[in-house]
């Protein structure tokens, strides 16, 4: 397939999924970063527009947990009515661009794109999300932190759509909450960010979510942090500097240099679990 | 492309659209270009800055980032189609509250405006900033956006002249209303019928030699590709520049070149065709030769020369010495010594380059955004080999400028392009060519050592500076002798000795940038104002005012002052100094985390051309059908000359300011008023305003024997002046018409009276200056080193203010660019080209801002005023930083002050 003007927009996601099995296809949805990533002024194809697919977007119960359709946008996240657990998903639904973006914007493009300060990742990361990935071999699910396998990189085949993702049941208990560190408000790229999702019950931590991003490649979950919370009253000050240094991997750039990183990540992180208590 | 188009339909308006286009075009060029809704404009194509904000379904999306097939059957609203009713409240608050500047954002917040409206009749000042961050706006510091949003719903009109001097008036700017119903024509929105499209092919690093390969057939592989150009096609002299002597910015590289994005061909034919051309396959061969991109590199002394006459790639070095500075600092009884670094700052403005040209009558006309027609006139006939009046500029409305668009950019290849195909061509820069290709703030590394005696009074200072001024000259020479005469700041120097030099590089060229690198010099010396006044044991606003500049004293170019307001900017802000210390003493006894600080940082500016001619001319004419006419060539890019000019010229002659009608700014039709540069405009122009005024008013006393005018209307042929009781009419049919088609005309030029600056930099550098001081209130986050700017108050002495709202929003703009050389803007080559990378303040960066307007007339000024646009933004990044010192104790050294380097500098202060 050598013609990069076709564009298509099925309406349903079997259609999309023989389409795709022809190879070669740009998958489209709120184009906040296809749109940018080309300086022209039609879409670099061939694309395949999924937002014409009704029943990818939108955000409905199941017996599992919760189903969040690929097309669903920053702004459905923002007005739907959904339990605290996913108080720091909205958050960060807030943080994503201005509203224009969070307008247009959608979840799934957000992991699809990969990128190491994609503000969806760390508060999906602490509800366990569940990447729903659609093939014409059919439909198979893999952990967020294994469907992010680098910056830019993930585990989509060329043939395979993001069809939804999931939240489990047993992630939608206790309070969530996230912080994202920038430059300026409105319209930035985090220097640094933290979401935490904690369950209290009887007065001590049972479940401890804990994820930090732009300060490594991918973001990153804190399983170490997270069990120095498990058994005790919420404290921040179990956070310490020395585990959130050991649980990521910053870099200098242009927004900020890794020490700098490596310690505001700690602050926030605090911060994000003082939030939840 | 065209045959993958699709039918769509847009219902814009109720009404509905049936178009066929390719269904992946970005929404944002169907509606300007095949529905010819201009008011949504381009200015980044990557949702960074919300120019092309539409509401789609009611609510707000960047056009630019939607393909048109998302659209099918949703119904779109723009500037031209929304609501009328509603439209209209907001277009006259916008206008009343001075809410629009240049005017290329305004259709976007407008647009987001109206979906929060429709929600919230009356909203309150965060939820005006939640609708609004995602709409950049680099004129207007957003404030008076803020308060035009809430007051809309209450707006029932727009506010009229009073019937009294239109000077000191704040009248609405008069050339207001295209800006806010989205009919104002910037560069990229005109397009002659039959234009063809330029792209520019440009160089891929930063330094190189170059050869093409087959060009000849590379075009004629490609039938849609009229013709491309290189330097070869150049008849006139390759070289163009701000300063003719030392004019060296080719239009087109032609074996060698210097900077990143530099071009070195064009491609022109078909827009469909050449808009979609993949570039990088034209056919030339690149040899990249070393490289610096700092000041420092530039300057050691094994680096490539960028220009062979100019050894150490030194491009020029700037003087100032009085008194015995050295000696003055060993007898000092206190010396502050310290070395601070800028930045590159990207003046950011929404509205890339633009323009459009064609021949007329044997005349190349280019119409794009300037600020500077004439020279863009001269300069472009000398590239061409044209006689200059075979060009014509008419300047579009400039969607932002800032001293960019002092130099020539699309022009010389506009005329190349028209000259070489017969045609009409446009070009429109993307924002990562704009940001490529297009000046910025030098870089400075800059030097100084303060002393003071026992009682606190500054006994001498020494200055240097180096500035990275990049690959070609532009503004660098301005840069390096404005600094000189400025780095003491409007303080008394008796002992001074300040150097410059600007150094070439293989940075992007450094040249006019609001202060002209005097912002910089005041971030070293006002930063070192509060170490000196620490250690002298003083206040450090007291410190300031012991040492203002005052009335009969010289400037360490020797130059006895006049009318100098500085103390009564000082004092107007001493009770709001007080009141902001006690606020965070009291806020930071009650916190831990965070602290507040407060800071304050004087300027002085001289308006106008350093130690140079630079004449205005006004003509001002009443036709025989009794219209009054200013030929106005200041170009206004939002500041508010067409405005301001008008007040005066209708004062001085004594009529409304409704009766003026605005001709220009267009080479043909206005005489030189010089560049928009400087803070010259109001001056110099003005002046010349005024004095074509009264030679109008004079010649009309002649004609009707009158003494004196109290009042002067014009109708129906008839001119009719009154002297309190009597009065006298003229019949204007009955005169004959002068060669400009005028029966009463006027024309005078002012120069402001300056001198050459001597080997020491000794003379009269400029004729007015303006003075004035900002305190910032800030709060610094201790443990993550993020600061938020809370309040700026600001006092300037503005000699006179013409129009106060306009002033106003000149401060509050000044500031809002102060504030992200303070805390945010940082441009590195090849690395934040896009405004996704290159951050400038947010509606949700901008703090509240008290504007004091202190009117110490200057008799050199039109009716007393001076200049106030760049004076603006010089105190506000020094008085942030030193704000942040007081706060946490960081001593910030290089700007921007992003939190890792304020929280390594509370670290060192430990």
């Amino acid at each position: 397939m050598t013609d990069r003007h076709l564009y298509q927009r099925p309406d349903t996601l079997s259609d999309a999924l023989s389409l795709l099995a022809s190879g070669g296809w740009q998958v489209a949805a709120g184009c906040t970063d296809i749109f940018p990533a080309t300086q022209r002024k039609v879409l670099d194809g061939p694309t395949l527009d999924i937002t014409g697919i009704a029943d990818l977007r939108g955000i409905t119960r199941t017996d599992k947990g919760l189903r969040i359709g690929a097309t669903t946008t920053w702004t459905d996240i923002i007005k739907a009515d959904l339990p605290a657990a996913f108080d720091g998903l909205k958050l960060a639904a807030r943080e994503v661009g201005a509203m224009q973006i969070q307008n247009r914007g959608t979840l799934a493009g957000n992991l699809c794109n990969a990128s190491p300060a994609a503000d969806g990742v760390p508060p999906l990361l602490v509800l366990d999300a569940q990447v729903e990935i659609s093939s014409p071999e059919g439909v198979q699910t893999l952990p967020l932190a294994a469907f992010i396998t680098g910056p830019r990189q993930t585990a989509l085949a060329p043939t395979d759509l993001v069809s939804a993702i999931h939240i489990p049941v047993a992630s939608m208990d206790g309070r969530s909450h996230f912080l994202k560190l920038g430059a300026r408000k409105y319209l930035v790229i985090s220097v640094a960010m933290t979401a935490a999702r904690i369950v209290v019950t009887d007065g001590v931590v049972t479940q401890a979510a804990l994820a930090v991003g732009s300060c490594g490649p991918v973001a990153t979950r804190l399983p170490e942090v997270e069990a120095q919370l498990i058994g005790q009253p919420v404290d921040a000050s179990l956070v310490t500097d020395a585990a959130v240094a050991r649980a990521i991997a910053p870099i200098d750039d242009i927004r900020a240099d890794a020490t700098y990183r490596t310690e505001g990540a700690a602050e926030l992180l605090r911060r994000t679990v003082d939030a939840v208590s | 492309m065209k045959d993958r188009a699709q039918n769509i339909s847009l219902s814009i308006g109720g009404e509905v659209h049936h178009l066929q286009c390719h269904p992946g075009r970005r929404l944002s060029d169907v509606l300007r270009d095949d529905l010819n809704l201009k008011s949504v404009k381009i200015g980044c194509d990557a949702g960074d800055c919300g120019a092309c904000t539409v509401l789609i379904d009611g609510a707000q999306q960047c056009a630019c980032l939607m393909p048109a097939l998302q659209a099918h059957c949703c119904e779109i609203e723009t500037l031209e189609t929304a609501e009328p009713d509603l439209s209209q409240r907001l277009q006259d608050a916008f206008l009343n509250h001075g809410a629009a500047q240049c005017g290329i954002c305004t259709p976007g917040i407008m647009m987001a405006a109206m979906e929060l409206l429709r929600a919230a009749p009356h909203p309150d000042e965060a939820e005006v900033q939640a609708a609004l961050g995602g709409v950049l706006c680099r004129c207007t510091g957003y404030r008076k956006i803020i308060k035009a949003v809430m007051a809309a719903n209450e707006t029932t009109g727009l506010r009229a002249a009073q019937d009294c001097a239109a000077v000191g008036q704040s009248i609405p700017r008069l050339d207001g209303r295209p800006k806010v119903d989205g009919s104002e024509i910037f560069g990229a929105d005109h397009v002659a019928p039959g234009s063809l499209l330029i792209r520019a092919v440009r160089a891929p690093m930063y330094h190189a030699d170059f050869s093409f390969g087959d060009t000849a057939g590379w075009v004629a592989e490609r039938p849609d590709v009229h013709a491309v150009i290189t330097a070869r096609d150049i008849a006139g002299v390759n070289a163009f520049g701000v300063i003719p002597p030392l004019a060296d910015q080719p239009a087109l590289a032609e074996s060698h070149i210097r900077y990143l994005g530099e071009p070195v061909a064009l491609v022109i034919g078909d827009p469909d065709v050449v808009e979609a051309l993949d570039l990088s396959d034209f056919p030339v061969s690149w040899k990249p030769r070393p490289h610096s991109l700092t000041e420092a590199d530039g300057a050691v002394a094994d680096a490539a020369l960028l220009h062979k006459n100019r050894p150490d790639n030194t491009l020029i070095c700037g003087n100032v010495t009085c008194g015995t500075a050295d000696a003055a600092l060993q007898d000092a009884a206190h010396v502050v010594s310290g070395r601070f670094e800028t930045s590159y700052v990207e003046h950011a403005y929404i509205e890339p380059e633009a323009g459009a040209a064609w021949m007329e009558g044997g005349v190349l006309t280019i119409q794009a955004c300037t600020q500077a027609p004439v020279m863009d006139q001269e300069e472009t006939a000398k590239v061409l080999g044209l006689p200059p009046d075979k060009v014509r500029i008419i300047p579009a409305a400039a969607g932002g400028g800032f001293g960019s668009k002092l130099d020539l950019t699309v022009q010389p290849l506009l005329g190349l392009a028209v000259l070489k195909t017969g045609r009409p061509c446009h070009m429109v820069f993307s924002r990562t060519e704009s940001m490529q290709a297009s000046t910025k703030r030098h870089p400075g590394t800059m030097q100084a050592s303060i002393g003071a005696d026992a009682d606190g009074r500054v006994t001498g200072m020494v200055f240097h500076g180096d500035f990275n001024t990049g690959a070609y000259a532009s503004w660098g020479p301005t840069v390096a002798t404005r600094v000189p005469v400025h780095a003491s700041g409007p303080y008394r120097t008796p002992n001074y000795r300040a150097t410059s030099r600007a150094i070439h590089t293989n940075g992007p060229t450094a040249g006019a940038f609001r202060g002209f690198g005097v912002p910089q010099a005041a971030i070293t010396q006002e930063l070192l104002y509060d170490d000196l006044a620490e250690k002298c044991g003083l206040d450090r606003l007291a410190f300031r005012r012991l040492n203002a500049l005052a009335d009969g004293d010289k400037t360490p170019s020797g130059q006895v002052l006049q009318a100098v307001g500085l103390r009564d900017c000082l004092d107007a802000l001493a009770p709001h100094w007080t009141r902001a210390g006690e606020d965070a003493a009291e806020f930071n006894a009650r916190h831990a985390d965070r602290k507040r600080g407060i800071g304050v940082a004087s300027c002085w500016y001289g308006c106008g051309n350093t130690a140079l001619s630079n004449p205005s001319t006004i003509r001002l004419g009443i036709t025989a059908q009794a219209r009054l006419r200013l030929h106005q060539g200041a170009t206004d890019i939002g500041q508010g000359s067409n405005t301001v000019i008008a007040q005066i010229a209708a004062d001085a002659l004594g009529v409304s300011v409704d009766a003026v009608e605005l001709i220009g700014p267009d080479t043909a039709l206005t005489p030189d008023c010089g560049k928009t540069s400087a803070s010259r405009q109001t001056f110099i122009t003005g002046r010349a305003a005024e004095a074509a005024g009264q030679t109008l008013r004079a010649a009309i006393l002649r004609l009707t024997n009158l003494s004196d005018l109290t009042g002067l209307e014009l109708g129906a042929g008839t001119l009719t002046a009154r002297q309190d009781g009597t009065h006298r009419s003229i019949d204007l049919t009955a005169l004959p018409v002068d060669a400009h088609g005028y029966v009463l005309c006027a024309e005078e030029t002012y120069d402001p009276p300056t001198t050459a600056l001597d080997e020491n930099g000794q003379g009269t550098p400029y004729a007015v200056y303006g003075y004035g001081a900002q305190i910032a209130e800030v709060e610094v986050d201790l443990k993550l080193g993020t600061t938020k700017v809370l309040h700026i108050t600001a006092a300037h002495d503005v000699g006179r203010a013409i129009n106060p709202l306009l002033a106003e929003g000149q401060i509050e703009g000044g500031i809002a660019q102060g504030l992200g050389l303070a805390l945010m803007e940082e441009y590195i080559p090849g690395q934040t080209e896009d405004l996704h990378n290159y951050l400038i303040p947010t509606i949700g960066d901008m703090p509240p801002v008290t504007s004091l307007l202190i009117e110490k007339p200057d008799p050199e000024g039109p009716m007393g005023a001076k200049g106030l646009g760049e004076h603006v933004l010089i105190p506000t990044a020094p008085a942030i930083l030193n704000a942040i010192r007081d706060a946490c104790g960081a001593k910030i050294t290089k700007v921007p002050a992003l939190p890792h380097r304020v929280l390594a500098a509370m670290k060192a202060a430990r």
